[in-house]
């Protein structure tokens, strides 16, 4: 029998895997992708929050904990636990050297990107390097790696861990990690999750997901109907507005749309129905999913002239571009009078100020509901560019509650040899909100915290077994 | 070419030269980097990518200039979420082979020549290669004198030394003028500025160091797997460096013989026979190594469209410097006429096929690592919102 299985095979499972390697345990890893989409959604990852006092190798100036900290309670809105969350700030000031001994690469941060210099230590070529490294280092440990192997049940007995099922197949171990991701890419479960709304529509029909497509969450819900302590809102996903061309699934990165504090957004009426400059678009990106979700039909459509053409990220997909705002609207399908009504309404609004898109400046609209509060300037210099919008889900936060040996609870008690890691625990510490790299920090931290504690552990259930 | 340009070049006398078309292999390079611009994943990696993020669309002259700027090490194909089997199908390696191809052929020099290239395969090579050393060896066995020549070594007395400058020294001199005015077109379209000192320094030094086969991270590039491995920058120096020694062991030679009057052959121990055994070494462990690691890399890392004329040049350097050892070896026989007929007719093959071959690739590179040191000592004129 192994020591430790790992159920996963990303970020967190992959840091669990070598962890309990490194601590002498036996261990075996079953990832449901086949070889070629392994990793979830780390693959699509590019950089980890780290918290450090003086500059670093790629890191600039200090983020010391109490600002980390600060952070994270803010974009969570208290929805953490501060025990877990300063575990992780703490051990993510010390684990990049434990991932360069396992062959990850950091780099300065990419252009584009320089708000995160400070705070974010980047992948060199991303986080599929990252995952491909663990893999390498994982292989050479002899660690089993094993695909195509999803685990739909597990087997306890009196309160412990006993084997995992991978369809018929029953693999048995002293100790388990559970690093299998949210259920994002259940279609299923994000139509119920999200339900019907009062226009007759089920949105989340409409949703592309951001990652990959085996985050089932089939594992996640056969624990919590086995009684396991769960935290987060199953109703609340990290939600982007991407591109209406991104594929259904593994769009990633690139299909965001970068230009809309730039110009407006409007729905399928032609109408807008957000502040698009109330600050800085990094910290504001990830509240358009949800608004747009919102919408009817679940589509907006970014609107910019040629003056925004070279000031923001270079969009995956070329936008439709027109002469006239009656041209593109009908190359967006949208009713030409109405583009043109809410244009001249919003250029007529525009306040004279001066331009800057690095502050937050002073060209806002006056008399226009809603307003736009920075970067407003009238949509005149032809050509014009439209870009549809539809929601695309990053992630949801419904997951295991864990203490800060990682373990899975059952009825207010800690599971002796059943741990979990990633995102199907990243709610407790995340309970909502998001900040760049927070989850890849939690999936290191806790994936090698699960690691010792189940190597810990399946040490303790050979001393049961000898006995 | 600007306006100015074409009206100066038409004043002279001279067409402007027409902009080749655009093909399907730059149209697969213009979206591709439309993705990767959206990502930027890879930009430690190498220069490609930096040099992608100064731009926002891809013109059929910057896709050239960045084509020969990837030296092919695959890190970003590895590294890739948007590769195959992804519906993106990112590879870019393969969609830079390609233009690479393309960007030989475009600019060779005379025009006609450029489709050579797509015929420039092994078996080209080898016949080629076969039928100078017959012609050569004809001659020879016509004058009576392909074998059992009693001449100790002396190469002269089967060639004289003039005709042997004279059979050589036009193939070389062409190659040499074809690839000039072939990269001269290049280095006008790419348009790049003037070179400053550091800007040739660092060119130079990223050539002769090959420091874009490091990875990034100084470990290397990728060939049957995600590994990074030295392998490849080690073969091409000890391939490049190899070439290098032999040509200088022909340059100390030609000093010998013209400035010092020292006649071949040459002693064991000379300056010249040194240089060329230690040239040749390389040369022989050089390309087989690479044709080693070609045979085994990741079949998306492969373009199965450019590896004929990779291959026939790779062969061509190796047996290059085997029949140089052969007939080393055997310089004092009665093979030695023989031995040196098919050596002649080995190098110039290798001579006659450099200017529409994979040798192409140094002057290319190395003219995109030129600009690309000059690029990114000007401002970026992109101002990008989130940063």
């Amino acid at each position: 029998m192994i020591d430790v299985l790992i159920i996963g095979g990303g970020n967190a499972a992959l840091c669990a895997a070598l962890t309990a390697r490194e601590a002498g345990a036996t261990v075996a890893m079953l990832e449901a992708a086949p070889r070629e989409w392994r990793g979830g959604n780390s693959m699509h990852t590019r950089n980890l929050r780290c918290m450090h006092d003086t500059p670093q190798d790629v890191l600039t100036e200090a983020y010391p904990e109490e600002e980390f900290w600060q952070d994270l309670l803010k974009v969570t809105g208290g929805q953490t636990s501060e025990t877990l969350a300063r575990t992780v700030i703490r051990e993510s000031s010390r684990v990049r050297e434990w991932m360069r001994r396992h062959g990850v690469h950091f780099q300065p941060s990419l252009s584009g990107t320089l708000h995160l210099s400070r705070t974010n230590a980047f992948f060199m070529g991303g986080g599929k390097a990252l995952v491909n490294a663990y893999y390498r280092s994982a292989e050479r440990l002899g660690v089993q790696i094993r695909y195509d192997a999803p685990v739909d049940r597990i087997e306890q007995h009196d309160g412990r861990f006993v084997a995992a099922y991978a369809g018929a197949e029953r693999i048995e171990a002293r100790a388990c990690v559970v690093a299998s991701g949210g259920f994002e890419s259940n279609r299923e479960w994000l139509r119920e999750a999200w339900g019907r709304n009062e226009r007759g529509e089920w949105p989340a029909e409409q949703f592309a997901i951001r990652g990959t497509r085996f985050n089932q969450g089939v594992l996640l819900k056969h624990l919590i109907d086995s009684g396991a302590e769960k935290i987060g809102d199953p109703t609340q996903a990290h939600m982007v507005a991407i591109d209406a061309r991104a594929p259904l699934y593994d769009g990633g990165i690139c299909t965001r749309v970068d230009c809309v504090s730039l110009g407006i957004v409007v729905n399928s009426a032609a109408e807008r129905f957000y502040d698009e400059g109330e600050d800085f678009w990094p910290k504001r990106y990830a509240i358009w999913g949800r608004l747009v979700a919102l919408q009817p039909g679940q589509r907006a459509f970014s609107i910019i002239d040629a003056k925004a053409v070279g000031r923001f990220m270079p969009p995956v997909f070329p936008g439709e571009r027109a002469n006239t705002l009656e041209h593109l609207a009908r190359q967006l399908g949208l009713d030409e009078r109405a583009l043109v009504r809410t244009v001249v309404a919003y250029n007529a609004a525009c306040r004279e100020g001066c331009f800057d898109h690095a502050v937050l400046d002073d060209c806002a609209t006056v008399g226009l509901t809603p307003p736009k509060t920075h970067w407003a300037r009238p949509l005149d210099t032809p050509p014009f560019f439209g870009f549809a919008l539809k929601p695309g889900v990053t992630f949801t936060y419904l997951g295991l509650k864990v203490d800060e040996r990682a373990a899975v609870h059952f009825a207010g008690r800690p599971s002796a040899n059943l741990f979990a890691a990633g995102e199907v625990m990243a709610g407790n510490v995340l309970g909502k909100g998001y900040t760049a790299g927070v989850g890849m920090t939690i999936g290191t931290v806790f994936g090698r915290i699960a690691g010792a504690s189940a190597a810990a552990a399946s040490q303790g259930e050979a001393l049961r077994d000898a006995a | 070419m600007t306006p100015l340009e074409a009206l100066v070049h038409e004043a002279a006398g001279a067409p402007a030269r027409a902009a080749p078309p655009p093909s399907a292999a730059e149209d697969e390079v213009a979206r591709v980097l439309q993705i990767c611009n959206a990502c930027r994943y890879c930009e430690g990696f190498c220069a490609v990518f930096p040099a992608m993020a100064r731009r926002l669309e891809f013109p059929g002259a910057d896709i050239h200039y960045l084509a020969n700027l990837c030296h092919n090490c695959g890190a970003c194909l590895h590294a890739c979420q948007y590769a195959s089997p992804h519906e993106f199908d990112v590879n870019v390696p393969r969609a830079m082979a390609r233009v690479r191809a393309k960007t030989y052929a475009d600019y060779a020099w005379p025009a006609p020549f450029g489709r050579l290239y797509q015929r420039n395969g092994l078996a080209v090579a080898l016949v080629l290669a076969l039928s100078l050393a017959l012609f050569l060896g004809f001659g020879l066995a016509l004058k009576g004198t392909l074998w059992g020549v009693p001449a100790t070594g002396n190469f002269y007395a089967v060639f004289p030394h003039q005709l042997m400058v004279w059979l050589f020294a036009p193939v070389f001199a062409f190659a040499v003028l074809a690839l000039g005015i072939g990269v001269g077109h290049f280095w006008r379209d790419i348009s790049p500025g003037a070179p400053g000192g550091a800007a040739s320094r660092e060119a130079a030094a990223n050539a002769l160091t090959l420091k874009y086969l490091d990875g990034g991270h100084g470990l290397g590039c990728n060939e049957s797997s995600d590994a990074f491995t030295l392998a490849r920058r080690r073969l091409h120096h000890v391939t490049f460096y190899g070439f290098a020694l032999c040509f200088a062991a022909t340059c100390v030679g030609t000093l010998y013989h013209y400035a010092w009057g020292l006649k071949a052959p040459y002693a064991w121990t000379s300056l010249p026979v040194l240089l060329g055994i230690a040239g040749g070494i390389g040369l022989l462990v050089g390309p087989a190594g690479l044709w080693w690691l070609s045979a085994r890399r990741h079949p998306l890392h492969r373009d199965t469209n450019s590896q004929p004329m990779d291959r026939a040049f790779i062969a061509l350097l190796f047996l290059t410097s085997l029949t140089g050892a052969l007939l080393l070896a055997w310089r004092d026989s009665a093979a030695m006429a023989l031995l040196l007929a098919v050596h002649l007719g080995v190098v110039m093959a290798l001579f006659a096929t450099m200017p529409y071959g994979k040798f192409a690739h140094g002057v290319y590179r190395c003219a995109a690592l030129l600009k690309w040191a000059i690029e990114r000592r000007q401002p970026n004129r992109l101002i990008l919102a989130s940063e």
